[in-house]
């Protein structure tokens, strides 16, 4: 009984919601249409949902450590257009230009980070300076339109996998890149930078009072960001091929994947496991507009009102007072 | 502690608007430097009323956002409620000048209604106001591209004016905006909802045990912000002569956001006025012109406003800081966006 009821905590607590909407979300999809769990279909489905999964993980960092990352929509783009513009078609290039795209994404995550913890400007303003910044920039480099193209290795990453397996036909490198970098977050968040950076979002005083290096962990947690929009980048620029636009309005949608995932926006609250199943269900939640055969145009109100009420149900979960009963201080501290 | 804000903050605000409108005067005197040195003259009447024209627009969003952000809340889902707002206008006036009157009170009526449950979600559910503005807009933008494919509606030529016509070289929509500007200083200074709302913005549990109907205050803040967004709309089918649903594809939420820091009002709430908004927006429409008369590419424009915010905000959180180190307390800033 009270394993149960310890259960029951679990799954209503803003953290454990996106998992049953999740399942939710799967078995509407299921319903539509029976065979999405087939192996190929199912892989297909990871390897289209991994560059979000990816960004909601780094965006995370960010927003668990009490700020934004807007940039990263345009600094996906950007790596993706750079990414095409130097390899121009060339294989031998492929690996130095994906250093290339990993130091431009770390120098973008430090500006972000420096600007916003040295000069104490807000992190909504400063990443919304950075996203003018690359949109604009990437656009003038390349005179409107991006050129040249991709390598075929290059390619591989976002479209290609281990070929040949039974059942599940292909498991794309991009899952497999998705689980690798979603367990180093995992782990990341229980290590003594990921406690420092939880603090650092919840009690920005509490935590530089006691020794920690608050400024640090964020300018590290908007490293990680950029890293993890270089990824998606690479796997999304790989999947999808070139331009300029791939970027656009992903902000946003990684956004919503994290405050789905019961991560509180101001930080200290959340955890990053659930901020990548949010990133899974809005993948998810595509599939099944898809299945449903709604109009594309109508999927924005969907998305809208689902991530209201979403928040709005872990909201009312936070200040609602706990019940007397000593199984529920569970509630209380989300994992 | 009392005394000391009362007595310091009048000053306090004085200072940060009259550097805003500095900011402002050097930014004409580089441009027109700048633009001199390229062989035009940037006060000639045609670049006076571009830039003017350019205020207009941005103004009406900022002044509302002013509001909102004042009250440490935002609204992201102003460039929908003006597109709608413009689809509204046009669609129901239909080339009839008898029906401009339904049409203007239609439209403040809906963008009042989007306005409401914006500020319902924020206070009552408890959405971070992020993301219960950013719902609203999606919602809105699954709307309008289902029910408009293009544009819709006719807009009367009597009713076009309000978006061509000028006085010398100051156009009409300049005018009324600057009027509501006018209004909003006047809100915000002189009623008792307008101090409310920089109590709010200020320290909400403290006003709330002041005896402030904080959720009032902050519903007001999010319905006018959304009716600036309608008048806005009314001035894009203006300009249009029809409704236009894609008019949301120009971020305008964004560039109203940048406004309103650019002038000077805290993110975090509590602290700056419309007047440093007006400021911030003119900057803004000057850089425009300047870059529009020198032919900069488009697309620098984007890479230069970037970092111009960046910078006026780096320059104010300087100022902050100098005064959060003078008057220690228990700030509790990185706690809600």
């Amino acid at each position: 009984m009270t394993r149960f009821r310890d259960l029951f905590a679990k799954a209503t607590n803003p953290t454990g919601t996106v998992f049953i909407l999740l399942v939710l979300i799967l078995a509407g999809v299921f319903v539509m249409n029976p065979g999405f769990f087939e192996g190929p279909s199912l892989m297909a489905f990871l390897k289209q949902a991994a560059p979000l999964v990816i960004l909601a993980a780094g965006q995370y960092f960010v927003i668990v450590s009490g700020n934004f990352d807007l940039s990263v929509g345009a600094l996906v783009g950007a790596q993706v257009v750079i990414a095409a513009r130097l390899i121009d078609g060339e294989e031998s290039r492929t690996l130095p230009v994906i250093l290339v795209m990993i130091a431009f994404g770390i120098a973008v995550g430090l500006v972000n980070g420096l600007i916003t913890t040295v000069l104490k400007v807000q992190s909504f303003i400063t990443t919304l300076g950075m996203l003018l910044v690359l949109y604009g920039a990437i656009r003038l480099w390349t005179g409107g339109a991006p050129t040249g193209s991709l390598s075929e290795a290059f390619r591989t990453a976002g479209r290609f996998g281990i070929e040949d397996v039974p059942v599940l036909g292909q498991i794309p490198w991009a899952l497999l890149i998705m689980i690798g970098l979603g367990a180093g977050a995992v782990v990341l968040m229980r290590t003594r930078f990921g406690r420092i950076l939880m603090a650092s979002g919840d009690n920005e005083r509490a935590a530089s009072l006691s020794g920690a290096r608050v400024d640090a962990a964020r300018t590290t947690a908007f490293v990680l960001s950029g890293l993890s929009a270089t990824v998606a980048g690479i796997l999304i620029g790989g999947y999808a091929g070139v331009s300029a636009q791939v970027g656009d309005g992903l902000e946003f949608t990684v956004i919503t994947a994290v405050v789905l995932g019961g991560v509180v926006l101001g930080g200290g609250r959340g955890s990053v496991l659930a901020a990548m199943a949010g990133a899974l269900t809005i993948e998810a939640l595509f599939t099944l507009f898809n299945q449903m055969a709604l109009p594309a145009t109508l999927r924005p109100t969907v998305q809208g009102a689902i991530i209201i009420a979403a928040v709005a149900y872990a909201a009312r979960q936070r200040t609602r007072p706990a019940p007397a009963t000593p199984t529920a201080t569970a509630t209380a501290t989300p994992s | 502690m009392t005394l000391l804000s009362t007595r310091s903050a009048p000053k306090r605000t004085l200072s940060t608007t009259a550097l805003i409108y500095i900011a402002l005067a050097g930014v004409l005197v580089l441009g027109a430097v700048a633009v001199a040195i390229d062989g035009g003259n940037l006060f000639a009447t045609a670049n006076l009323v571009d830039m003017l024209t350019r205020t207009s627009l941005t103004g009406f969003l900022a002044i509302g956002m002013t509001l909102v952000i004042l009250c440490r809340s935002l609204d992201l889902s102003v460039g929908y409620v003006a597109a709608l707002s413009s689809l509204v206008a046009a669609t129901t006036m239909d080339g009839q000048v008898a029906n401009i009157p339904t049409a203007i009170a239609l439209v403040l009526l809906v963008s009042g209604l989007i306005g409401a449950a914006n500020g319902a979600f924020v206070t009552l559910l408890g959405v971070n106001p992020f993301i219960a503005t950013l719902g609203t807009g999606l919602i809105l933008k699954g709307y309008l591209d289902t029910q408009y494919k293009g544009p819709a509606g006719d807009v009367p030529a009597v009713f076009q004016q309000f978006g061509y016509t000028r006085v010398a070289f100051i156009p009409v929509s300049t005018l009324v905006m600057l009027a509501v500007a006018a209004a909003a200083i006047w809100f915000l200074r002189s009623t008792r909802t307008g101090h409310h709302m920089y109590a709010v913005g200020g320290e909400i549990d403290v006003a709330r045990m002041s005896g402030i109907r904080t959720k009032r205050v902050l519903v007001a803040a999010h319905v006018l912000c959304a009716m600036c967004a309608g008048v806005a709309g009314l001035l894009l089918a203006a300009r249009f002569g029809t409704g236009s649903a894609e008019a949301y594809t120009n971020l305008y939420e964004l560039d109203a956001i940048a406004a309103v820091v650019l002038g000077g009002t805290l993110l975090l709430g509590g602290r700056g006025g419309v007047a440093g908004t007006v400021a911030g927006v003119a900057i803004l429409a000057v850089l425009d012109t300047v870059f529009n008369v020198m032919q900069i590419d488009p697309f620098a424009k984007d890479v230069l406003r970037g970092a111009v915010i960046i910078t006026a905000v780096a320059i104010y959180a300087r100022r902050q800081l100098d005064r959060t180190a003078r008057r220690p307390r228990f700030a509790l800033e990185g706690r809600l966006r």
